[in-house]
């Protein structure tokens, strides 16, 4: 145990482990000291100087984040010194922040606009200087808009990129009043090695970095009497769309998320979870697939490891940074681009619409499969197989606008066709959920066998640690599958991209030997997305991880191949699993990407 | 006007160039002897802060690392000052013997020379310099090295923790303190950061015993300091003079009979106006009856031609610009200060306007993230509350 020091904080004294911040400290006292650059996923940066408090005796104030505790020593969090000096701190940044607050997007759910309402900032006496400067929007990416005007230069976006996501689109460029965040040469994030992660937004404590909404789109589409839209809801957007509308942090609502749906206008509410589960059976049989080549026929056209490839951010990031192992990465399309292809035809043909007539609109955790929707080659339907993404944040506007009472909503079901899921497509939701997804699915067609973990859990593959690991050693196989008879199926997940990246590079240097990798760019998985609400920060993604667990437990079906409704596509439509349909349709192509 | 009524120091400059006998005398004497002698001496550190030069050396060589690094500040940025320029030019042997002695007595075995960018043109000179100390210190048996690291260009590297993020390839913004270099400087480990000047005493003080030094200067502030005189002058440049003398035979030596302000200590300093030379003294507070400047040698001297109001205005842009932009106080402080003082002028903004200002500047100085930012007060307060009539009108 490490040594402790003992201090007071107004008044109360409080013994507390050497090292840790005057902030926590604080915290731990329930005693609440405003922060704006501070935040819990990333490192400290003190510069926004908003948590200052006083240490009495000495001349200057301290930032409480920034600052260990020392023995004996009183700080006070409410002095008038700090209140002063607080409000100061305020008003200066109200005085270069565009807080035109109405016109702001994040109206509402801003920390700046928080802490002046808390302050009663109302004699802004400062000289404004948010309207004089020359603020170009940047508004050319498909996911992420930056508004320098609503930026407070706490660079918390800055860290998001460069350490939880090791991406560094963002950097801080130029000093004193010009100093402002930037990207390469100042250009749009559209034409940088950004991902779309969105990362950045859920970060963001003001409205300078802002999801592109397509909500109005979305509404013209559904008011058109001659469109058919139909939804898809990712699976972790049932455990985060509550926290916009009044539930608590965790509570699943995917019964109340259907019928609210269904209250929009939308014509067919149906879940990306079944074309999760048709992901696992493509991705496992790829997996399959690539081993007997690999491991018996000798043949390395397409490589081990595969990662997966549901998740844009990580694709895009993959394209730019491994370019040269771009055959590693699975040929599955997401989930959400599968749904996108099978909607326009399968679906089409089987509801008697005509594919021109529909407008196929995804809810998503996430901002980069705005990006992924639009990419060129996801149009395999004939037309664009996604036409709008929505984030959960967005759909939450949606259910406002409209005047719908989540809270009282009654549980609806699903659509369908393309409407059933299975436990295993839930946990796609979560960091390691792909993962073992696939592993039950994969592992019952090559032994006949339930994987061997009790109740379906594969235990070692879920949680929060960064990088897991995981051998499944596979007996007694079906005589097809001989070959795999002893053989131990290396796994590793990895969530973040920066932890990504680690994984990546130790494969490439031959340090780190695997079969099987799974990659989210989220940290926590599509739970913690950009388009997931704010605050996401790790007590957030341990909730929403539970939610998506207990909603995995509480389904009948857990395994991808025995969901009903994928057993009839593959004999009504597909045939099978990397057949030639299911190449057509489900499977695409990577492009390498430059890093400037 | 008494010219040159203030003694004349010339020990820095002096002419003496016997660095393996300095070396050799060093490296014979216990760590503690070295420490004591510098403490005894009463040296305080040049580049303005007047942190004490012998616990800095202290702190270092007790605190736990892998490695350790010795730095020489020569990002002489400070408007007004250039005596560090002069000494690197001049005497550099005399700061590279410092930075060995230092290196020896807290463990080091690489020393840099941060060398602003400016002064590029030094460095073939200067890279001579080392080479030869090199040998000296190979002869000597010493694995003790120095490199000179260029700057970019920017004021806030002069701040240490700024200067060492530059060092290690990142953007130069002050890091939080605690904790502070001597536990954790360059790549983490602990580090002496020097001014230019500081070092070049250390040679004075191990030649000529810390006595020498001691005698000079009063009470707090001991020893000789350079002095950067500029402005309404008749005599510009740099000058070796005692620690703790009054402004006022200052400005009798070196005014040119009619000065009104002298700024003290560069655009981060006070503004002294005329009524108060004689209660202020240049040093480091100390018992001493009165205000005492401590500075890094700028002394910009203002006669009754001046406008203060474009000194402070030309301060503030030279503010507004340098800051490194992060934190808040500073960024967004700096610009409010010199838009504020212009509306005043204007008559945007009503005259007790400033009184806002000044307030604002209070903020600044306790909760600005580093020097630059907490020292804008300064020589705004100064020339405000001394000159307010000159900020209206």
């Amino acid at each position: 145990m490490s040594k402790m020091v003992n201090l007071k904080i107004n008044n109360i004294d409080v013994s507390i482990e050497a090292g840790t911040t005057i902030l926590s400290a604080a915290e731990k006292l329930n005693i609440k000291i405003p922060v704006l650059c501070y935040h819990k996923d990333l490192c400290i940066a003190g510069n926004c100087r908003v948590c200052v408090v006083e240490i009495v005796g000495s001349r200057k104030l301290a930032a409480a984040c920034a600052t260990p505790v020392s023995e004996g020593i009183e700080v006070m969090t409410n002095s008038l010194l700090v209140r002063n000096a607080r409000k100061h701190i305020i008003e200066l940044l109200l005085s270069e922040h565009n807080a035109d607050c109405t016109k702001c997007y994040r109206n509402g759910n801003c920390e700046l606009q928080d802490l002046a309402a808390e302050y009663k900032i109302t004699n802004q006496d400062f000289i404004d200087m948010a309207h004089d400067g020359v603020y170009s929007i940047d508004d050319l990416s498909a996911s992420i808009i930056k508004d320098d005007s609503r930026c407070i230069r706490c660079q918390r976006c800055v860290r998001t990129c460069r350490e939880l996501q090791s991406v560094g689109a963002l950097a801080v460029a130029h000093k004193g009043s010009e100093m402002k965040i930037s990207t390469f040469f100042d250009r749009p994030l559209a034409e940088v090695v950004c991902t779309n992660c969105g990362q950045c937004i859920i970060h963001c404590p003001t409205g300078a970095l802002i999801e592109k909404t397509y909500i109005e789109r979305v509404w013209d589409a559904i008011a058109d009497p001659d469109k058919h839209v139909v939804v898809q809801t990712a699976p972790a957007v049932r455990v985060g769309l509550g926290e916009e509308l009044e539930l608590q942090t965790g509570e699943r609502v995917t019964g109340k998320m259907v019928a609210a749906l269904r209250r929009l206008g939308f014509d067919s509410i149906l879940d990306t979870d079944f074309t999760a589960d048709l992901t696992i059976m493509e991705e496992g049989t790829e997996l399959l697939h690539r081993l007997k080549a690999n491991l018996v026929e000798g043949d390395h056209t397409e490589p081990l490891p595969m990662t997966t490839s549901c998740s844009p951010g990580w694709v895009k990031f993959f394209e730019h940074t491994f370019p040269e192992m771009l055959d590693n990465m699975s040929t599955c399309k997401s989930p959400q681009q599968m749904f996108g292809a099978l909607a326009k035809t399968y679906y089409a043909k089987k509801v008697d619409v005509d594919p021109e007539n529909i407008v196929s609109v995804s809810i998503m955790p996430c901002t980069a499969k705005k990006f992924e929707a639009n990419r060129p080659e996801m149009r395999d339907s004939g037309y664009k197989d996604v036409d709008f993404v929505l984030t959960t944040r967005e759909l939450a506007v949606m259910i406002k606008q409209a005047g719908i009472q989540f809270v009282d909503l009654p549980d609806e079901k699903y659509d369908s066709i393309m409407g059933k899921s299975s436990g295993a497509a839930v946990i796609f939701g979560a960091t390691g959920g792909v993962m073992e997804a696939a592993l039950r699915t994969a592992y019952e067609i090559v032994t006949g066998r339930e994987v061997p973990f009790e109740n379906l859990n594969i235990e070692p593959v879920r949680g929060l640690e960064g990088v897991r690991e995981a051998t499944v050693k596979i007996e007694k196989v079906l005589p097809e599958w001989k070959f795999l008879e002893g053989a131990e199926l290396k796994c590793c997940v990895a969530h973040g991209l920066s932890n990504a990246k680690k994984v990546m590079e130790q494969v490439k240097s031959g340090e780190k030997e695997y079969h099987f990798i799974e990659i989210m760019a989220c940290p926590g998985g599509c739970l913690g997305g950009g388009g997931q609400p704010i605050p996401t920060n790790d007590e957030v993604r341990k909730k929403r991880m539970k939610a998506i667990y207990d909603e995995d437990t509480s389904l009948a079906i857990r395994k991808s191949h025995e969901n009903p409704e994928i057993v009839q596509i593959y004999k009504e439509f597909l045939g099978e699993p990397l057949g030639k349909q299911s190449h057509k349709l489900l499977h695409t192509e990577y492009f390498e990407r430059q890093r400037y | 006007m008494g010219k040159n009524m203030l003694k004349r120091i010339d020990l820095i400059f002096k002419n003496e160039h016997d660095c393996d006998i300095i070396l050799e005398k060093i490296f014979k004497r216990t760590n503690e002897e070295l420490i004591n002698d510098l403490i005894g001496s009463g040296l305080k550190g040049r580049g303005g802060a007047g942190f004490p030069t012998g616990l800095k050396w202290k702190l270092t060589s007790e605190a736990k690392g892998e490695a350790k690094y010795v730095i020489c500040n020569a990002d002489e940025g400070e408007p007004g000052t250039f005596k560090d320029r002069e000494i690197l030019t001049q005497v550099p042997h005399k700061v590279l013997t410092g930075m060995a002695a230092c290196g020896r007595i807290i463990g080091a075995k690489k020393g840099f020379i941060y060398l602003r960018a400016e002064y590029n043109y030094l460095k073939p000179s200067l890279q001579k310099e080392i080479d030869t100390f090199h040998e000296t210190l190979k002869k000597l048996k010493s694995d003790f090295r120095i490199e000179i690291f260029s700057g970019s260009g920017a004021y806030i590297c002069g701040e240490e923790s700024a200067l060492m993020e530059s060092m290690e390839g990142h953007r130069g913004e002050p890091r939080n303190k605690p904790p502070f270099p001597t536990d954790a400087g360059y790549l983490g480990q602990p580090t002496v950061v020097n001014n230019v000047e500081t070092l070049a005493h250390c040679w004075t003080i191990f030649k000529h015993g810390p006595k020498k030094f001691r005698d000079l200067g009063v009470q707090d502030s001991r020893g000789s300091k350079l002095f950067s005189i500029s402005g309404d002058t008749p005599t510009p440049g740099i000058y070796e003079l005692e620690l703790g003398m009054s402004l006022q035979d200052f400005v009798d030596d070196f005014g040119d009979g009619d000065s009104k302000a002298v700024q003290v200590g560069g655009a981060a300093g006070f503004c002294v106006p005329r009524k108060k030379f004689r209660e202020t003294a240049i040093g480091y507070q100390g018992k001493l009856t009165g205000i005492s400047l401590p500075t890094g040698g700028s002394m910009m001297i203002f006669n009754s031609s001046r406008s203060m109001y474009n000194v402070l205005k030309n301060y503030l842009e030279f503010f507004e610009e340098e800051s490194c932009g992060q934190c808040t106080p500073c960024r967004v402080g700096c610009q409010q200060l010199l838009r504020g003082i212009e509306a005043v002028k204007r008559g945007d903004k009503p005259h007790y306007y400033l009184t806002k200002l000044l307030r604002l500047t209070e903020t600044m100085k306790m909760t600005a993230k580093c020097g630059l930012g907490q020292s804008v007060a300064n020589s705004f307060s100064s020339i405000v509350e001394n000159f307010r009539e000159e900020m209206i009108y």
